[in-house]
């Protein structure tokens, strides 16, 4: 049996030590001397989250398809850990071989999401690395990051080797051969990344410098290096149905925030929304074959044993072939015993009809995300969802037995006014007062809805990049607005709100949109006991904020400016397909109020037709 | 049909704990492709129930687990179907028809278990301890102070400690379990300290769990009998 890397002891007094001693279903384990490669794959979140990510079983699976590579798991070891790990100097382990993360070839670091950047640092720190990869010799593992985050990473420069844009299914196996022939031959770090570097999509931190203007804003962002490319491009798998998927991902032991079959159905969107950076950087829309997507799902199920499968894609109601699919999961599931959870669903008649075959009405809930409460909103942001859809839908889902609905809105979106935020009670009190209009004989009891708003954050390609954010005291003004006219409402008894901590906002927005110089603030934070920033139980604001005085960097820089046109922005030498000019038009058009067709209806020109396919090639 | 599947937990694996393991196993039989029955309903569940949860941290060879199934092949073949969808760790022992309804269920059939307490490297008690176990169950009456969530009270062990003997330096017992007297070993093993007149330390040894028992005797005489032999082989 497998040597643990931690006693007995220390993992019978933490809290779930599941977590961290591997030896799950479908984890791979092989001979550590007969590998060419070793690769830890790391999700910078405890372990329940980091297992419900597909991108990493992604990876995990495509890695050790190869002979040569051994690709293993690690998550941040949660603070009960991370003490016992520091006090007794244990070195971070993957869980799979459970060796030193340190003695593996590469530290792999998936990036989801902005309030992950200190568990980075965390996970470099416990493993015994330096912080800083220009501090990491010869010895210690190539640190690589990919993810959305990814597409500005220059918060993160300064403690990666490597950064990968774009979808992990494509230049990797050329990345692992040409690193296997650098080895062999004992080449160095620095030969491996110059070389390294001229793979697309691969992007190295330290062989670019940046300079700014006395005003704080960017002036220049250019190689230092021969072998390093100008503009880095975003890369794209084309044929999805072509490419590897995981038939047989990991079954966690303790239950994952998804504990299920996860079937990717497409990829992208074809919305634009102008507020969501998935829309954007997955362009163009790409969809999975529907006689892929019924073979991958009955062996995923037939590999796990799991209960439960679930659809994933940012629209499933724009998949083409959703009624063959579903029809083909109600059967096959019904038959194995297995539930269908059913995401992202638009609310229209056929999308009622599947969640009354599937769900249990009365304990389940139906979900709008109307993403701002007025029409003229909606326009700013490009949501295509009128009122009287969701009130339709909504209308219809009472009729069919459902009493509970949730609405998700965002506040702090550009040109947004006090009507607006008013909008959101306004448009909750119409849905609760299509339930009233039932008859009372055929009503079950009173409706629940719950209005949930969260601060809109600018994200790097979107067209609100260029977007003002607000103090953290406006936010919190703009919420009150939303509860005081919720409380007029007549309804408002049917009526809950809830709304996102506004500190967290401004930090996210603070780390979406910075440069190299916020480097210095993040490691400050984390020596100063930040970690777990997207656990509301462990975000410190006032760390970070203590970490911004001492540096002197004035965090407003980040959020309070609306960025004129011109401005070179710490992303810009990434192309991610759709073109700065067509963000900037969407930009302006989103000011004015004017609506952009879908990519069905319309091609607007965004620059991912140049990718040559998925929605693009349509028709 | 009721079939009942004894199972080992060792290794890594005693870090699981009895919920999980649950949930490990609804996912094992479906893997293995066993015809179980399902509850039914919205969220249908596989019908099984367990004999007796296994602390964390507690190794076993003796676990057991009831499953219902609409139709079965041979208890050889599910056997090395079930242990094909295992894990490192985890092991089938048999699976045997048992009787239907509830008189006939695991959960209250458990009278007894056997444990084999193991000391850690240099963690055994310097006393000659081997010599005392004797001197140990002999007494009339060993009183613990047994605590739960709201109050202390005094209970007389003895009576539950079926069985106590050292060999080769492990400790084995044969105590009360289920759902009256169930006794822990690390009880056992507290009062065991206590006597001798060293201090307890819950590190210093480990538990495995080697067998539960159901009792086929009198009032007035014991009859354990290891759960799995109250079924019978399918053919």
């Amino acid at each position: 049996m497998r040597k643990l890397a931690l006693s007995d002891e220390i993992l019978l007094k933490i809290e779930k030590p599941a977590r961290y001693i591997g030896n799950e279903v479908n984890s791979v384990n092989k001979n550590k001397d007969e590998v060419d490669i070793r690769f830890a794959m790391c999700f910078p979140d405890v372990y329940e989250i980091g297992m419900s990510h597909l991108g990493i079983q992604i990876l995990y699976d495509m890695f050790n398809k190869r002979e040569d590579v051994w690709c293993e798991r690690v998550y941040s070891p949660w603070p009960d850990l991370d003490a016992v790990m520091r006090k007794k100097q244990i070195p971070l382990f993957a869980l799979e071989s459970q060796d030193p993360i340190k003695d593996f070839d590469f530290l792999g670091i998936t990036i989801q999401y902005e309030m992950c950047y200190t568990n980075i640092l965390q996970i470099l720190d416990l493993s015994h690395m330096p912080l800083r990869a220009k501090d990491r010799g010869e010895e210690y593992p190539i640190v690589i990051g990919g993810g959305p985050c990814t597409y500005n990473p220059e918060p993160l420069a300064e403690f990666f080797d490597v950064f990968y844009i774009g979808e992990g299914e494509t230049v990797f196996d050329e990345f692992l051969d040409i690193y296997k022939e650098y080895k062999k031959v004992g080449r160095s770090k620095k030969e491996f990344l110059e070389r390294a570097a001229e793979i697309p999509g691969i992007y190295v931190p330290a062989f670019y410098d940046a300079s700014y203007h006395e005003d704080g804003t960017l002036a220049s962002f250019i190689p230092n290096n021969p072998h390093a490319k100008e503009i880095i491009e975003k890369q794209v798998v084309m044929n999805l149905s072509d490419v590897c998927y995981p038939e047989k991902p990991v079954v966690p032991f303790i239950k994952a925030t998804q504990d299920r079959v996860t079937l990717e159905i497409q990829r992208g969107c074809i919305r634009g929304c102008r507020f969501c950076q998935a829309g954007m950087i997955y362009r163009p829309t790409r969809e999975r074959d529907v006689e892929f997507l019924k073979k991958t799902a009955q062996a995923m199920l037939e590999s796990t044993g799991h209960e439960e499968i679930s659809l994933s894609s940012l629209s499933s109601s724009d998949y083409s072939k959703l009624p063959e699919l579903i029809d083909y999961l109600i059967q096959e599931c019904s038959a194995r015993n297995v539930n269908i959870s059913l995401p992202s669903l638009r609310i229209d008649a056929f999308s009622l009809d599947v969640m009354s075959k599937v769900q249990d009405i009365k304990k389940s809930s139906l979900t709008f995300a109307p993403e701002a409460g007025t029409q003229r909103m909606r326009d700013v942001i490009n949501k295509g969802l009128t009122e009287e859809v969701i009130l339709n839908g909504a209308a219809e889902a009472f009729a069919g037995g459902w009493t509970r609905v949730k609405l998700y809105f965002m506040l702090g979106l550009p040109t947004e006014t006090e009507e607006d935020m008013k909008g959101i009670a306004h448009l909750a009190e119409e849905v609760a007062k299509k339930y009233y209009e039932i008859p009372k004989e055929q009503r079950r009891g009173r409706c629940q809805i719950v209005a949930s708003t969260s601060f809109f954050v600018p994200k790097p390609f979107t067209p609100f990049q260029w977007a003002s954010m607000c103090r953290k005291e406006e936010y919190l003004a703009k919420a009150k607005v939303v509860k005081d006219e919720i409380r007029a409402q007549l309804n408002q008894k049917s009526i809950k709100y809830n709304y996102h901590e506004a500190d967290v906002t401004v930090l996210e927005g603070i780390l979406a949109r910075g440069d190299r110089r916020i480097c210095d603030v993040l490691e400050l934070a984390y020596k100063n006991g930040a970690v777990f920033d997207a656990w509301s139980e462990y975000f410190r604001y006032d760390i970070w904020m203590k970490a911004f005085e001492e540096l002197g960097i004035d965090p407003e820089f980040y959020t309070l400016r609306e960025r004129p046109a011109d401005e070179l922005f710490p992303w810009d030498f990434i192309h991610a397909g759709v073109a700065k000019k067509f963000l900037l038009k969407e930009w302006e058009r989103a000011k004015e109020g004017v609506v952009t067709p879908n990519c069905r209806v319309k091609c607007s020109g965004c620059g991912a037709a140049s990718y040559k396919g998925g929605v693009c090639i349509e028709g | 049909m009721k079939v009942r599947v004894k199972f080992a937990k060792e290794g890594a694996m005693k870090f699981i704990g009895h919920l999980d393991i649950m949930r490990y196993f609804q996912k094992a039989v479906k893997r293995a492709g066993l015809n179980a029955a399902f509850s039914e309903g919205y969220s249908p569940h596989m019908i099984m129930s367990f004999a007796s949860p296994l602390g964390v941290g507690i190794t076993s060879t003796g676990e057991y687990f009831d499953l219902e199934l609409k139709s079965a092949s041979s208890s050889e073949e599910m056997v090395k179907r079930l242990n094909d969808a295992m894990v490192e760790g985890m092991r089938i022992l048999s699976i045997r028809q048992v009787e239907e309804g509830k008189a006939g269920k695991a959960m209250s059939l458990v009278a007894a278990a056997d444990y084999v307490l193991t000391f850690r490297e240099g963690k055994e008690p310097s006393e000659d301890w081997k010599k005392k176990i004797a001197e140990f169950t002999a007494q009339p009456s060993i009183t613990i102070l047994k605590k739960t969530k709201k109050s202390e009270k005094e209970v007389d062990i003895r009576p539950f400690i079926y069985h106590m003997e050292e060999n080769e330096g492990s400790i084995y017992l044969t105590l009360a379990a289920g759902s009256s007297n169930n006794t822990k070993p690390e009880l056992v093993m507290e009062a065991f300290c206590a006597f001798l007149g060293v201090p307890y330390d819950e590190w210093a040894f480990m538990v495995h769990r080697s067998e539960l028992y159901a009792d086929n005797g009198t009032e007035e005489e014991r009859h354990l009998v290891p759960l799995e032999n109250l079924g019978e082989e399918i053919e």
